[in-house]
């Protein structure tokens, strides 16, 4: 088992955290894990990046050149990484934000509106998680409990509070694409 | 001990200060500013000292006064700012001082890029500053080699009294995998009673010094101290792997980043039936030339694969000594290499295409 | 028979390498002097620059470290980091401190690293023969500057006391001389004064000392002591810039 996902987005809509996060999940189940972001200028208000890869076997080059899977938050990124997906893999689309469909017809495309999902949940913030929600849900990389046991190191005590919060955004996520 | 997910840079640093080391001077430049940040905030909770210099150049001198008062230390930069250390490499060489250089390099010449590059591998494992001089260059591939090389370098570093350099990259740098801190195996490493911490009148003044305005010394100096030690250290301190040398028709070799890239096109190849090996160098210097002779004739030729426009390429040809071509597939400026066009190179090298 | 002058235990019996009439070997002596009076010579680590005084560190008896061109500053900066209670000098030039050394020695001010800098002015190069420093004087010849400094060319001689003491790190900062007795009986009072406000811990200080270089001026030696008097203490007047009390 090999996942290779892109998520990409604009700065600020979690993206990078939302990369953290798989990976951080695929270690605690002991599986091999690389995050790679992009970085530089482009990190400063521009569009945002990150390459995750969960694997059984030890990880090759960090590097995704053929996705088996790209979460794209914003138009840009569909633009720029729709092609990089291989032919069955899966590419799940922000339709809260990108107005258009897919081109490819040789992959899975899901639309979530995760922006509107996360607003009816009460924070726009969690877009992110609605995303990462129906991403597991399609591949099933980790276990959504293993994401939240991830969080729950991540949020520490000072932010346990806005653990049901994202744990809802997750399996609304989940249930978009059910 | 458990893994840990953690940011290159960052692991550097962890693995610095679980090495003993206390003092970091630095400079801020992409795409290392991880690292000193890091020490900046890690520093002080166990007693050591940060400091943020004025320059590269005050930076590494820094370094050179800390090694000489007998600390463990490190500095790090990018690859213009390596360069404006080189000054005080060549001094903390001549001067025999064990220091921890890191280099996360970014394309090249000039203000260059900030995106991963291999560019500076002449400048790492020629001395990039003057004089007849070399240093132990480690060139880790994942995040866990790269935090078991720096642990290790602190101890290389003062068995033999020299600095020592980690090169990765900006994307060793900046990527995050998980990192687990292993008990080193012990090495016998000599006492510091040549620091200058002061004689409290007890024993005879110590001098750090590089200077030997007579010829005679200086040669002297050279080879008796530093070129002795320096084939010890080609004997005893060479690590590389290797991957199906004896029975490939195409041998790769890559270090660093590059090397995981390669690693997958290898796999691809295989899968069509190919043999391809691999020599990766994890010291660039000194460099593993025996490991050359292994491979046979039945090899058609060898592939350098470097972000760089070939450098490494040079001590592949010394090593390998004509009896094979050696080709080269490189992308520069902070392009990465494609899998694919690696795959594609290996294929025209096996064919006879090349 | 009592013994009424000693060699002091801060030099070494190594004789000096300095041309006839330098006054290096003079404030040498003087900050040996006051290492041991200060009884600081066992915890003492000197830094040595690049220029006349490069082998320094065969003269003061003490733990020293050997700089590259200008550095001096930085090197004792990691030096006194890795020992606090260590006392840490660099013995600098006009080339090495106010030409290529410029930021090393600004930032130490400004860090307030609690070092001594002796920063010897004779306003020339002298280890390489003669050339322009940033403190030659206007008018006055060099190898590098064979037709006498010229402003226009190449700026007004730096005052290296006048802008260390902007700057708040400076504890201590005082320009003295040594072309004659009392002078020099000043000097020494003044080095003694930034050592103890390094042993206080109060920041950084610096001593500037107007010195002679014969050789390269093409004077006797004293041609040069007269030299100093009438040409460099007019531009580079003396006096103390900052000391802790008016800091404060």
């Amino acid at each position: 088992m090999q996942e290779r996902v892109i998520m990409a987005g604009f700065g600020g809509q979690g993206v990078m955290s939302m990369g953290q996060l798989l990976t951080y999940a695929g270690m605690i189940e002991d599986k091999n894990v690389s995050w790679l972001p992009s970085y530089g200028p482009e990190m400063r208000g521009g569009t945002a990046n990150c390459n995750v890869i969960v694997s059984s076997d030890p990880i090759g080059s960090p590097i995704i050149t053929e996705a088996t899977a790209a979460i794209v938050m914003n138009r840009p990124s569909l633009d720029k990484f729709e092609d990089d997906i291989v032919a069955n893999g899966n590419l799940v689309i922000n339709s809260s934000l990108i107005n258009r469909k897919a081109e490819r017809e040789d992959v899975n495309v899901y639309y979530v509106p995760a922006n509107e999902i996360a607003v009816e949940l009460g924070n726009s913030k969690v877009a992110n998680m609605v995303m990462l929600g129906a991403y597991l849900e399609l591949t099933k990389v980790v276990k959504t409990e293993t994401i939240v046991e991830a969080l729950k190191k991540v949020f520490g005590e000072r932010k346990a509070h806005l653990l049901p919060l994202n744990e809802k955004a997750l399996a609304k996520g989940a249930e978009a694409v059910r | 001990m458990a893994k840990i997910l953690m940011k290159g840079n960052e692991a550097i640093g962890a693995a610095a200060i679980k090495a003993g080391c206390n003092y970091f001077f630095g400079y801020p430049i992409t795409p290392q500013n991880e690292l000193p940040e890091y020490m900046s905030r890690e520093l002080p909770k166990v007693n050591g000292c940060f400091l943020q210099a004025e320059s590269e150049v005050a930076a590494i001198n820094m370094v050179y006064g800390a090694a000489g008062a007998g600390a463990r230390v490190m500095t790090s930069s990018s690859s213009p700012g390596m360069a404006l250390k080189q000054e005080g490499i060549s001094y903390i060489a001549g001067a025999e001082l064990p220091c921890v250089i890191v280099n996360i390099v970014r394309g090249g010449p000039g203000l260059g890029g900030i995106q991963p590059a291999q560019s500076d591998y002449y400048q790492a494992t020629r001395g990039g500053g003057n004089g007849d001089y070399r240093h132990v260059v480690y060139a880790p591939s994942t995040l866990q080699e790269t935090v078991d090389l720096v642990m290790e370098a602190f101890d290389v570093a003062d068995q033999y009294r020299m600095p020592v350099m980690i090169v990765g990259d900006g994307m060793t740098g900046q990527m995050m995998e998980p990192v687990e801190f292993k008990e080193l195996k012990k090495r016998e490493l000599p006492v510091k009673d040549w620091i200058t911490d002061g004689t409290k009148g007890e024993r005879e003044p110590n001098i750090i010094n590089s200077l030997f305005i007579d010829p005679q010394e200086l040669e002297d100096h050279v080879n008796d101290r530093l070129e002795a030690k320096y084939r010890i250290i080609e004997e005893k301190e060479v690590l590389y792997e290797e991957y199906n040398v004896e029975d490939a028709d195409v041998v790769c070799i890559a270090y660093g980043t590059t090397s995981r890239i390669v690693k997958n096109a290898i796999a691809e190849c295989e899968a069509e039936g190919l043999k391809v090996g691999l020599i990766r160098p994890i010291t660039l210097w000194p460099f593993p030339h025996k490991v050359f002779d292994k491979i046979t004739d039945k090899t058609k030729g060898l592939l350098t694969v470097e972000m760089s426009t070939g450098q490494m390429i040079d001590d592949v040809k010394i090593a390998i000594a004509g009896r094979k071509p050696v080709y080269f597939h490189g992308r520069t400026g902070g392009m990465i290499p494609n899998p694919n066009d690696i795959v594609n190179e290996i294929k025209k090298i096996a064919g006879g295409e090349k | 028979m009592a013994v009424v002058f000693d060699r002091t235990k801060g030099l070494t019996s190594k004789i000096f390498h300095y041309c006839p009439g330098c006054t290096h070997g003079v404030i040498h002596r003087l900050v040996a002097e006051v290492l041991e009076e200060l009884d600081v010579l066992g915890k003492a680590v000197g830094v040595a620059p690049v220029g006349c005084s490069v082998f320094a560190y065969d003269y003061f008896n003490c733990d020293m470290h050997e700089a590259a061109h200008g550095r001096a500053p930085a090197v004792a900066t990691g030096i006194k980091r890795v020992h606090p209670d260590s006392v840490v000098f660099t013995y600098q030039g006009d080339g090495d401190l106010a030409s290529i050394g410029t930021a090393e020695i600004i930032h130490a001010a400004h860090r307030g690293e609690k070092i001594t800098t002796i920063f010897v002015n004779n306003a020339i190069y002298g280890m390489t023969g003669g050339q322009m420093a940033p403190t030659t004087l206007i008018g006055q010849k060099a190898t590098t500057a064979p037709y006498g400094r010229d402003a226009e060319h190449c700026g007004m001689p730096l005052k290296v006391s006048e802008m260390l003491s902007t700057i708040d790190g400076a504890k201590f900062v005082e320009r003295v001389s040594v072309h004659n007795a009392s002078n020099i009986r000043k000097t020494k009072k003044a080095i003694k004064k930034a050592f103890e406000i390094q042993l206080k811990g109060e920041g950084f200080g610096i001593v500037e000392i107007l010195s002679t270089c014969p050789t390269n001026w093409g004077m006797t030696p004293l041609e040069g002591l007269k030299w100093l008097e009438e040409n460099m203490l007019p531009y580079y007047p003396l006096g103390n810039f900052r000391t802790p009390g008016e800091v404060e």
